[in-house]
């Protein structure tokens, strides 16, 4: 009897809640009852609050059973798993649930679909063939069809990446760098990573496109210290792109160089700022450099180096398949293409939503994420990381469009979407904002480093009732002197939270923990 | 992760696989702290000697990186996530929790135990979020933490 197939993921929030302990126990049951199964350790497509998600093939179908935990094993097989039997957790063919229909998956679309660490999967999946089409367009090719794309950086700051690109390209140097940054340190966000340990050698494929576009043989991917099983995922993905020949001295005889290195990075959030990551990549401590010289000028070892995130990186095979103008048929004005949302925090079902620019964030939380985990009313929510501010609930209706944001004093950054029900002390996360940026700043410029600290002091008296005027205007001035003076978005941007805080939530410091102490 | 004695021999080693290259230094810091659990003042004296680097370029970069701790670690190592998302599902109450079961105070430790805070461990739609001896846990309640830490316990 041919084997059943069987899926379940092996990514990190997964096997955070078990989906290794019911993998186990799924082998265990299959062995004990003579069954013969093929278990696929997948990634996560994305559906996390249904995790561990596992599905079984019948028919060529794949059958999807949510929240599995290790001790529901017998019991499924007892209801005929391997037929796509039914069972309380039985959720039905996995392209018929709801959370994963009317996504937009251009990025993420080998996200859980297919064997992470399988080179036949990947070949089987369009994987490479944006390389080989490449090589017969030719390098500047590759480069308009990113322009036509107008896909703009993923991690945070929207830059053009076609431009980045073109910049490298046109930069005369016997040696240029790739450099992806896979620091994900806004909380809120794991799009980076559910990429990586759902695709890895789609991220492989777009960092090829990258060298190939713009001259350069060399690679690195910078990745957390937080991400133990990326790592692992990443390593083995490298080593089996080497073996077959797709990483190396003439890629399958292309004439094309190129080779990866993996970097962990060493728990320093600043890191994710692309020169402190630079400097991080050249052994040195994290420390953000001055800029001008851009780094696709002067770079990693003072070369010309095109610095992208895991998902701007990996978005490109598709352009460079599909076409940039079907990627520009995505989205709204400037925003052009998908972005991978992440719902995250106090909400009943979060995940990864990767849909086109235009949805709102009240569309994400309500129809995705079906409102907050604990179903008190939603107070505030925070777009974009630590650096990002707190929409308070009549501005959900906002569309999620890079200009929009920047309009309402906001940003959409890396795509991170924490939601907080109404339990929440707004003063304290004002706190936490200046506090952290105290505890990861890197010391370099003083608006940064001394202004945290004085944020955090100024707010303590607030939330203490000390002055509370007069501290508020002092914090406002604060503010301003961090945004305008601070060398990167760590200290400049550290005000966008503090400061839809004070416009929105004041009255939260009157009511703070500790207030009137 | 627990912490074991400094082998000079050990370390040359490991300084090897990364042919001593300097700009490796961030990455020979990780396989010094997969290998000895710490940083150790003879581990910076070496790496300065076989880098070709001064004592204090080697401080520097220890001293500016969370992961690089300087004292020897419990036997086992609990970090628990302090941001957002995590605090939007009640991890500062956790972390409370956490103190008072232990019976050590965020960022200290004893033999057996260091907690420690750690700011996203991109689990963030499982929050609350801890890392045990590297490995991450998500949808942490109190039971569940006491749950965890009561499995090291026998695991000791």
């Amino acid at each position: 009897m041919a084997a059943t197939s069987i899926y379940a993921p092996r990514e990190t929030a997964a096997v955070s809640v078990g989906a290794d302990e019911v993998a186990v126990e799924i082998a265990r049951q299959a062995k004990r009852r003579g069954d013969t199964v093929r278990l696929i350790r997948n990634g996560s497509w994305g559906a996390t609050w249904l995790e561990p998600l596992v599905e079984v093939v019948v028919d060529d179908k794949r059958i999807a059973y949510g929240n599995v935990e290790a001790a529901d094993v017998p019991g499924m097989f007892d209801a005929g798993l391997l037929g796509g039997g039914d069972h309380a957790r039985r959720l039905g063919p996995i392209m018929e649930v709801p959370y994963l229909i009317n996504q937009d998956r251009w990025t993420f679309w080998r996200c859980g679909l297919i064997d992470p660490l399988s080179m036949d999967d990947f070949s089987a999946h369009q994987g490479f063939k944006a390389f080989e089409k490449a090589v017969e367009m030719g390098p500047q090719a590759v480069i308009e069809a990113l322009k036509t794309s107008g896909l703009r950086g993923r991690g945070g700051a929207g830059f053009p990446a076609g431009i980045k690109w073109q910049t490298v390209a046109d930069a005369e140097s016997e040696q240029k760098y790739i450099a992806v940054n896979a620091d994900e340190g806004d909380s809120g966000t794991f799009s980076d990573r559910i990429l990586m340990e759902g695709d890895p050698l789609g991220l492989i494929e777009g960092m090829m496109l990258a060298g190939y576009a713009v001259g350069a043989n060399r690679g690195y991917i910078y990745l957390r210290s937080e991400y133990p099983l990326t790592r692992s995922i990443l390593t083995r993905a490298i080593a089996s792109a080497r073996e077959s020949g797709w990483l190396g001295h003439d890629i399958r005889g292309s004439g094309f160089d190129f080779d990866i290195e993996l970097h962990i990075g060493a728990g320093s959030y600043v890191c994710g700022e692309e020169t402190a990551m630079l400097e991080s990549l050249e052994g040195k401590p994290g420390i953000v450099r001055y800029k001008p010289p851009l780094p696709a000028i002067e770079g990693l070892f003072g070369k010309p180096t095109v610095v992208n995130n895991v998902v701007t990186i990996a978005s490109v095979a598709n352009i460079v398949n599909l076409g940039g103008d079907k990627y520009a048929s995505y989205g709204i004005n400037r925003s052009t293409g998908t972005l991978a949302f992440q719902l995250a925090g106090n909400v009943k079902r979060g995940g990864l939503v990767e849909k086109a620019f235009g949805i709102t964030v009240r569309e994400l939380i309500d129809d995705w994420g079906g409102g907050t985990a604990s179903g008190r009313p939603v107070k505030a929510v925070q777009v974009g990381g630590p650096l990002g501010a707190y929409l308070s609930a009549d501005q959900l209706d906002t569309p999620l469009d890079y200009e929009a944001f920047t309009e309402i004093g906001a940003m959409i950054g890396h795509g991170g979407i924490v939601v907080f029900d109404d339990t929440v002390n707004m003063a304290h996360q004002a706190r936490f904002a200046m506090e952290f940026c105290a505890i990861e700043s890197c010391g370099k410029c003083t608006p940064c480093r001394i202004g945290s600290t004085r944020g955090v002091e100024v707010i303590d008296r607030m939330i203490a009732g000390v002055e509370r005027d007069k501290n508020y205007d002092l914090l406002v001035e604060l503010c301003a002197t961090m945004e305008d003076a601070s060398l990167c978005a760590m200290g400049g941007m550290t005000p966008y939270p503090v400061r839809s805080v004070l416009k929105y939530f004041a009255e939260d410091f009157a009511s703070a923990q500790g207030a009137g102490q | 992760m627990a912490a074991k004695n400094y082998d000079k021999a050990a370390a040359t080693e490991i300084i090897a696989t990364f042919d001593a290259r300097p700009e490796m230094l961030v990455q020979i810091l990780h396989a010094f702290l997969d290998r000895f659990g710490w940083i150790s003042g003879d581990a910076i004296r070496q790496l300065a000697e076989e880098l070709n680097l001064s004592r204090a370029d080697v401080h520097g970069v220890v001293s500016y990186y969370h992961d690089f701790r300087t004292d020897p670690p419990g036997r086992h190592v609990i970090k628990i996530c302090q941001a957002e998302a995590c605090q939007a599902m009640g991890s500062r109450a956790l972390s409370s929790h956490a103190e008072g079961s232990l019976g050590v105070e965020m960022q200290s430790g004893n033999v057996d135990v260091t907690l420690e805070p750690v700011y996203c461990l991109g689990n963030c739609a499982c929050s609350p979020a801890v890392m045990v001896d590297g490995k991450t846990y998500g949808r942490v309640s109190k039971q569940r933490f006491d749950a965890i830490v009561a499995a090291l316990g026998e695991s000791v």
